[in-house]
């Protein structure tokens, strides 16, 4: 088997560290403004591609991904000999959520490379979970010569129009003299106001033909300007309901996260004593550990933050955009809550529930602004008791907490497995979960501590997402140890990333929920289909088709099983003390688990079930 | 539902108008007539765009058009304080017999008759929606051969202008 050698590792691991350096930390990339840059290299005369390579050199990036392909060979010559990385994946969907991975883990814009027509319909996935997940992602794409395009040309496709609703913005560029610029506002939009995937799909011809590269270009965007800085009275207007609410919460989405302005929240937060609610993407943006935080609310939220924000008098909702697994039935949601929805996206405002307090601003600035603006009100006198609310939700976290019973059927125990890793690897690793039952359980039972600890698909739910996007985290942070949690449905969409990870020296960590199943569809039809598991049974545990560790062998890694609850803490521990190579444990765990609470779809929050046929008992008459 | 007219002020560039009507029909709006044409800065394209819609619906497409990178400004013409006018063309059966009052009808209407055929006129007008209709129901009797109507333009009364602002100018 082909091991990375010490010296790519180190190689690796240099590049990542000079890169964060030049970037400053992750909190300051975003916020910086125009990602357009430092480095003034003297006008040269080179090929289109060489223009694009350049661009992407003095615009700071380290690491792409991607395979080459005709149309974009060309800019595959200048790469060969550039100081940008090329990480040569296995599929382009690779590409993309690699990409993605590594813009979340590093806070700075993730860069995919494909070729015209196949290669980049196949980064259409990961693009369309970058938007719904608001990632500053730069897709590069070939394209046709100008000649042949709209003549159905070998591989063309016209992906500009494929992604017109997927991208923040695209490019089709009509001139080699053009990229330089292209390429840095292509960066620039990526990276501020919401951040979000921008495609620049290049003709060959122009790759091609010879042009000036001269650097900074000047930006031409008149009609983008993100508003960073929130309307004064609407925050002072927050702050006077802050101050003369009964039953707050504070509903904190991703753009937190994003925003980086996790030690404001914390101020915040303390400063008024009000409860926290983090969604699943904003996990890690307050200390899971934190008296104050009351979970995750929705679908599979803890029964306290699902209650909190069914019962609340003030929602006051910083970057988080309502989404229907938040609210469940939405005209049913929070009945008596006044909303203050504070987001960069003036869209979002009012788009699924109607915003008393409205404000449109960077999350980091909305936050400093309502400290500031809330300890006005405090020092003069404008404050109120919420020891009873506290008394409520507490009372709540003690009779629902999440938890699971063991299988009866004496299988392993999937949660245990979760909780198990997140107590051993610990609160700096970053975990990746794909989507279903698994990413669910990870989000409950490991504790998320940090920011950027946690990456997921959220919006899209793409099943597939975590053995690339691991991939990606692993190379924009080389010093952290990266576990992604996936499974069995999930890891068999991407696991040829493996293959790239045991070849590039990305020794990422995967632990397969193994219950042989596409688990959360079988969950539905357990509870709402009279238990007809049509076409769920993927036969990894019957037939053990594919054997996961003989496929991670094959594919470069080392394969480790586990089967009991007394294995388990030895098998990850084994996983965790290898470094030079990415290891596969197959968990096999019982297929009958479920993931509780649940919010039913299309049901109000008030019918949240706590486990199978029980609800629990809201005492209504303390509200 | 209501009749509302948006000016929009776009970068005259490849692809906007795709953009544009793009989410009209992904958030599952139809538009009732379309307008596109370059305006006093040939940088700047004005799309004019009638839609029946409910006004919360509406508000969320606005803010979405604002969020096109392309998008410079969305105002939306108030009837009431606007001109608006579309272009109609139509070919009218109209003999020799019938050529009299077909002329009579046309003049009525302020509208000019383009061209001339042994067995049609056709006729050029322009107005409200709701004149053409009019004239389009006094036609209809005589027979209508074909008819062509361009989209809606409007422009706000009174000296104020629209503009894209002072971001474009510089740029």
């Amino acid at each position: 088997m082909t091991r990375p050698t010490p010296e790519t590792l180190a190689h690796s691991a240099r590049r990542a560290r000079t890169a964060a350096e030049a970037s400053g930390d992750a909190d300051q990339t975003r916020a910086a403004s125009p990602a357009v840059p430092v480095a003034r290299p003297a006008p040269a005369q080179v090929s289109g591609a060489g223009s694009l390579v350049r661009s992407l050199e003095a615009l700071g990036v380290d690491v792409v991904f991607g395979i080459p392909g005709g149309a974009i060979l060309p800019a595959y010559d200048p790469l060969y000999d550039s100081t940008v990385r090329h990480i040569l994946v296995r599929h382009e969907q690779g590409a993309g959520h690699a990409a993605t991975g590594y813009a979340q883990a590093t806070g700075r814009v993730g860069v995919c490379i494909a070729t015209s027509g196949p290669g980049a319909t196949n980064l259409v996935t990961p693009i369309a979970d970058a938007y719904m997940d608001s990632v500053p992602l730069v897709a590069i794409t070939g394209q046709v010569a100008r000649p042949s395009i709209g003549t159905d040309a070998f591989q063309e496709a016209d992906i500009q129009g494929i992604t017109l609703p997927i991208t923040k913005h695209n490019f089709l560029v009509q001139e080699a003299s053009e990229i330089p610029r292209v390429l840095a506002e292509a960066f620039h939009l990526a990276s501020t106001g919401r951040p979000g995937p921008v495609l620049v799909d290049i003709p060959k011809d122009i790759l091609q033909a010879p042009t000036t590269f001269a650097w900074p270009p000047t930006l031409d965007l008149p009609g983008y300007r993100p508003t960073l800085h929130p309307h004064g009275k609407q925050i002072r207007e927050a702050a006077r309901l802050i101050g003369a609410a009964r039953r707050p919460v504070l509903y904190v989405g991703g753009g937190v996260l994003k925003a980086g302005a996790t030690e404001g929240l914390r101020r915040l937060a303390e400063l008024t004593g009000i409860p926290v609610i983090t969604t699943l993407m904003a996990l890690g943006a307050f200390p899971d550990s934190h008296r104050q935080h009351l979970g995750m609310p929705g679908m599979h939220g803890t029964v306290a933050a699902v209650y909190g924000l069914q019962k609340a008098d003030l929602i006051v909702a910083l970057g988080a955009r309502f989404d229907d697994r938040v609210t469940g039935k939405l005209d049913s949601f929070a009945p008596d809550a006044t909303i203050v929805h504070a987001d960069i996206d003036p869209a979002e405002i009012g788009k699924n529930r109607h915003a008393d307090v409205p404000i449109v601003g960077d999350a980091r600035h909305v936050i400093d602004e309502l400290v500031a603006a809330v300890t006005a009100e405090r020092a003069a006198g404008r404050t109120t008791d919420i020891a009873d609310w506290w008394t409520q939700l507490d009372d709540l976290r003690e009779r629902y907490p999440l938890g699971y019973e063991e299988p009866s059927d004496g299988t392993l125990s999937p949660q245990y497995v979760i909780k198990r890793l997140g107590e051993i690897a610990g609160p700096d690793t970053i975990y990746v979960a794909g989507v279903g039952q698994h990413q669910m359980w990870a989000s409950q039972f490991i504790s998320y501590e940090k920011p950027q600890t946690w990456l997921n698909s959220g919006g899209l739910g793409t099943m597939g997402y975590a053995v690339p996007a691991a991939m990606g985290a692993k190379v924009g942070r080389p010093d952290t140890v990266v576990w992604a949690i996936d499974g069995d449905g999930c890891f068999q969409m991407t696991n040829q990333e493996l293959a790239t990870c045991a070849l590039e020296g990305i020794p990422v960590k995967i632990a397969v929920i193994n219950n042989g199943n596409l688990g959360m569809v079988r969950q539905w039809q357990t509870l709402f289909y009279n238990e007809r598991y049509s076409n769920t049974e993927l036969g990894t545990h019957k037939h053990r088709i594919p054997d996961f560790v003989k496929l991670a062998e094959a594919l470069g890694c080392v394969g480790l099983r586990c089967e009991t609850a007394e294995e388990v803490d030895r098998t990850i521990e084994m996983a965790m003390s290898i470094n030079d190579a990415p290891v596969v444990i197959d968990f096999v765990v019982g297929k009958d688990a479920m993931v509780w609470p649940m919010v039913p779809a299309g049901t109000s929050n008030d019918e949240i079930m706590f486990a199978r046929g029980v609800r629990p008992a809201f005492d209504e008459d303390d509200i | 539902m209501t009749i509302h007219t948006l000016s929009v002020l776009v970068e005259n560039k490849p692809g906007v108008l795709a953009r544009v009507s793009g989410l009209f029909s992904r958030r599952g709006f139809n538009i009732d007539s379309l307008a596109v044409g370059e305006t006093e800065n040939p940088d700047v394209s004005r799309i004019t765009i009638v839609v029946n819609a409910e006004s919360s619906p509406l508000e969320q497409v606005t803010k979405q058009l604002n969020k096109l990178v392309n998008v410079l400004k969305i105002v939306e013409l108030d009837p009431g304080t606007s001109v608006a006018r579309e272009l109609l063309l139509v070919k009218v059966r109209a003999d020799r017999n019938a050529r009299g009052q077909v002329l009579e009808t046309v003049n009525l209407f302020r509208a000019r008759v383009v061209d001339v055929a042994a067995d049609t006129l056709t006729v050029e007008a322009t107005g409200t929606p709701d004149k053409l209709d009019a004239l389009l129901r006094d036609l209809e009797p005589f027979g209508i051969k074909e008819m062509v109507q361009s989209g809606l333009v409007a422009i706000g009364r009174g000296s104020r202008a629209i503009t894209a602002g002072p971001a474009l100018r510089a740029a």
